[in-house]
């Protein structure tokens, strides 16, 4: 521990008082640029982002620039290995019908990216919430939460699908209702389990005795503890989301031809796994990408909202792996 | 202790009933058995004769009851596919699973423990990135890819592995299990990891180091009883998943399990070897579920404390 550290968690505090004295939009301006550098210092991180940002991109704004290639079929250039020697279109080859792999691949990720972040966001906003107020109150309201979570969680969610199938239309809003009925216990849990704990420390207990009402104390003092953890959960679940809706149609029971995400991409591309291994492989790898690349951003948003740990992404890049753990967080807290 | 248990036994009756009440009604929204038993140019006789000879033509409330009925006999009706005992089918079909599961969580959870504490040992060392990033991608691997690129691999290119099936020595399990273990095992790691991580920064390990108490007993005695909680929460619902959902590596390798059972009689509109098959499921996730729970007393004196009282 050197007196410059000292001196440098000293700084970022009084930094901190500072501009919690400026007046309100100044000091929202400071939060964003501290965001930005905050990424910008961890290689991985931005690096994830930006994958990140490229698949967003390719499957939305790509969209447009292909056209109709995704469905335009070419059948003297069927099975088309993967190069240079085709034209852009069959950089990444072509599947069993001449059509596009890479034009495929865009319109899939659409597809696969559009039922996966809703899914995720609905369950995570319910679930949580539920699972907060579940255990903050504690008594019958936890009781009948859990009892939920658990016939939720053991019933068959194949049982939901196929059923949503057959009843209604096989559509991707379906398939979202059923991930996102799917996945609430899981943040029902874990908040739960979280906001129990909490109840009886005593910030909580001082919030009380000073008159809050249940609902301020769960948002102020429960849900900011909380959050980081869910986040954690939201960010493995998202991966969980996209892998379930890839199986599912890889199954056969989620998305339906002509409509394609990557699942269904692997499941076509499988009979033909000997003769044109690429129509099976590359979506297989754009689901490994998309979810690598989520989870890394994620748990880098988890240390950066984590004021206990934010500490480690502020220091120089260099001395983050050698320095002992528990000095910091004492001088800044 | 045993009060606890009564009283969450007590307590889970209750999903159970719905549970079994659920499957019963939703399987038969899916649709008209026998619009699928019988060919299409059957007249409107033979499908009734069909329905009656299984009981279909009764109201939905009589079917239920001779459903609730067989259950206290054990008796589960008979498959429309086969012609078997239902209940029969689905506990021939559980071990399969069971032994897959088991095993892979066994190796997860033994796994994770070592190399998540190995990285949570020293935050943000060489160790610590390698395992995070390599967790990462696991806990991300699309399982019925994996298990694909395994057999073009093992299987086909090499020669090594067989593709499929359950006859044979120990390499028919290669697969399977690999297939089955790489998500969880990913999944526990970083939690493990994530845990280890705060619960060595806590004062009371700075405590137990300063007692004299060895790194191997400070790590495993001390942070890992506390970073337990949450890593056992998630164990147990990955436990659930895997009952629940080895359908994928069932249906990949014809593994004869409860997963495959599952979907084939979804599919088939087989109605009593469906309701079955959920039910073992579902008996077998709410004792996994007190299970954790109990755990969770024994672990935490806290929550012991909470249910005890």
């Amino acid at each position: 521990m050197t007196v410059s550290e000292q001196k440098k968690g000293g700084d970022s505090m009084t930094a901190t008082l500072d501009t919690a004295a400026q007046p309100e939009d100044a000091r929202s301006q400071a939060g964003r640029t501290r965001w930005w550098t905050l990424l910008l210092r961890d290689r991985v991180a931005t690096a994830a982002a930006v994958v990140l940002l490229l698949v967003v991109l390719a499957t939305t704004l790509g969209q447009l620039l292909i056209g109709d290639l995704d469905t335009k079929q070419n059948l003297r250039a069927t099975n088309t290995p993967p190069g240079f020697g085709h034209g852009w279109e069959f950089v990444l080859g072509s599947d069993a019908l001449g059509r596009s792999v890479l034009a495929r691949l865009m319109v899939a990720g659409g597809t696969s990216l559009s039922v996966a972040v809703p899914a995720v966001l609905i369950s995570l906003i319910v679930g949580g919430a539920w699972g907060m107020w579940a255990g903050y109150h504690r008594g019958w309201r936890e009781n009948v939460s859990m009892r939920v979570a658990d016939i939720i969680l053991s019933f068959p969610s194949l049982l939901l699908a196929v059923v949503v199938l057959y009843i209604f239309s096989p559509s991707a809003a379906n398939i979202v209702a059923v991930l996102a009925i799917a996945r609430i216990p899981v943040y029902l849990r874990t908040a739960r389990a979280e906001s129990a704990e909490l109840r009886g420390r005593l910030f909580v207990d001082a919030a009380r005795t000073f008159g809050t009402r249940s609902g301020a104390v769960i948002v102020r003092h429960i849900a900011p503890v909380v959050a980081p953890t869910l986040l954690t959960v939201a960010t493995v679940d998202f991966c969980f989301v996209m892998l379930a809706e890839s199986s599912l149609s890889f199954l056969g029971i989620g998305i339906q031809p002509p409509d394609v995400s990557w699942g269904l991409m692997v499941a076509q591309g499988r009979q033909y796994l000997q003769t044109a291994w690429w129509t099976a492989v590359f979506p297989g790898l754009a689901i490994v990408i998309t979810t690598v690349s989520a989870t890394l951003l994620a748990s880098w948003f988890r240390l950066a909202t984590d004021p206990a740990q934010r500490w480690r992404l502020a220091l120089p890049r260099g001395r983050r792996g050698r320095r002992s753990a528990p000095v910091l967080p004492e001088v800044t807290q | 202790m045993l009060t606890f248990v009564r009283r969450r036994i007590v307590s889970s009756a209750v999903p159970l009933v719905v549970v079994i009440l659920g499957v019963f009604c939703l399987a038969r929204l899916t649709g008209d058995p026998a619009k699928l038993y019988l060919p299409l140019s059957a007249t409107p006789q033979m499908r009734e004769d069909f329905l009656a000879r299984n009981g279909f033509d009764k109201p939905l409330i009589e079917q239920l009851w001779d459903y609730l009925e067989g259950l206290f006999t054990l008796d589960f009706g008979e498959s429309l596919r086969t012609g078997q005992d239902a209940a029969g089918m689905a506990l021939r079909a559980f071990p399969a699973t069971l032994q897959l599961a088991g095993a892979t969580m066994l190796l997860a959870i033994v796994g994770a423990v070592l190399i998540g504490s190995w990285a949570a040992y020293k935050p943000n060392s060489l160790a610590d990135r390698l395992s995070g990033l390599l967790s990462m991608a696991a806990a991300s691997m699309p399982d019925f890819w994996f298990a694909i690129m395994g057999v073009l691999v093992f299987a086909v290119t090499l020669g090594w592995l067989p593709t499929s099936g359950v006859v044979g020595g120990p390499e028919v399990w290669v697969l399977p299990l690999l297939t089955l273990l790489i998500r969880p095992f990913g999944v526990l790691v970083q939690v493990v990891r994530g845990a280890m991580v705060s619960a060595l920064s806590a004062p009371y390990v700075k405590v137990a180091r300063s007692k004299g108490a060895s790194e191997p007993r400070v790590v495993f005695g001390h942070a890992l009883r506390n970073a337990a909680p949450p890593v056992l929460t998630v164990a147990g619902d990955l436990t659930v998943g895997l009952v629940n959902g080895a359908v994928v590596v069932e249906t990949i390798f014809g593994w004869p399990g409860i997963g495959k059972l599952m979907i084939d009689s979804i599919l088939q509109r087989d109605f009593a070897v469906l309701q079955a098959a959920v039910l073992i499921t579902a008996v077998t996730i709410f004792a996994l579920n007190i299970l954790v729970d109990l755990c969770h007393a024994l672990l935490d004196s806290r929550v012991r404390q909470a249910v005890t009282a």
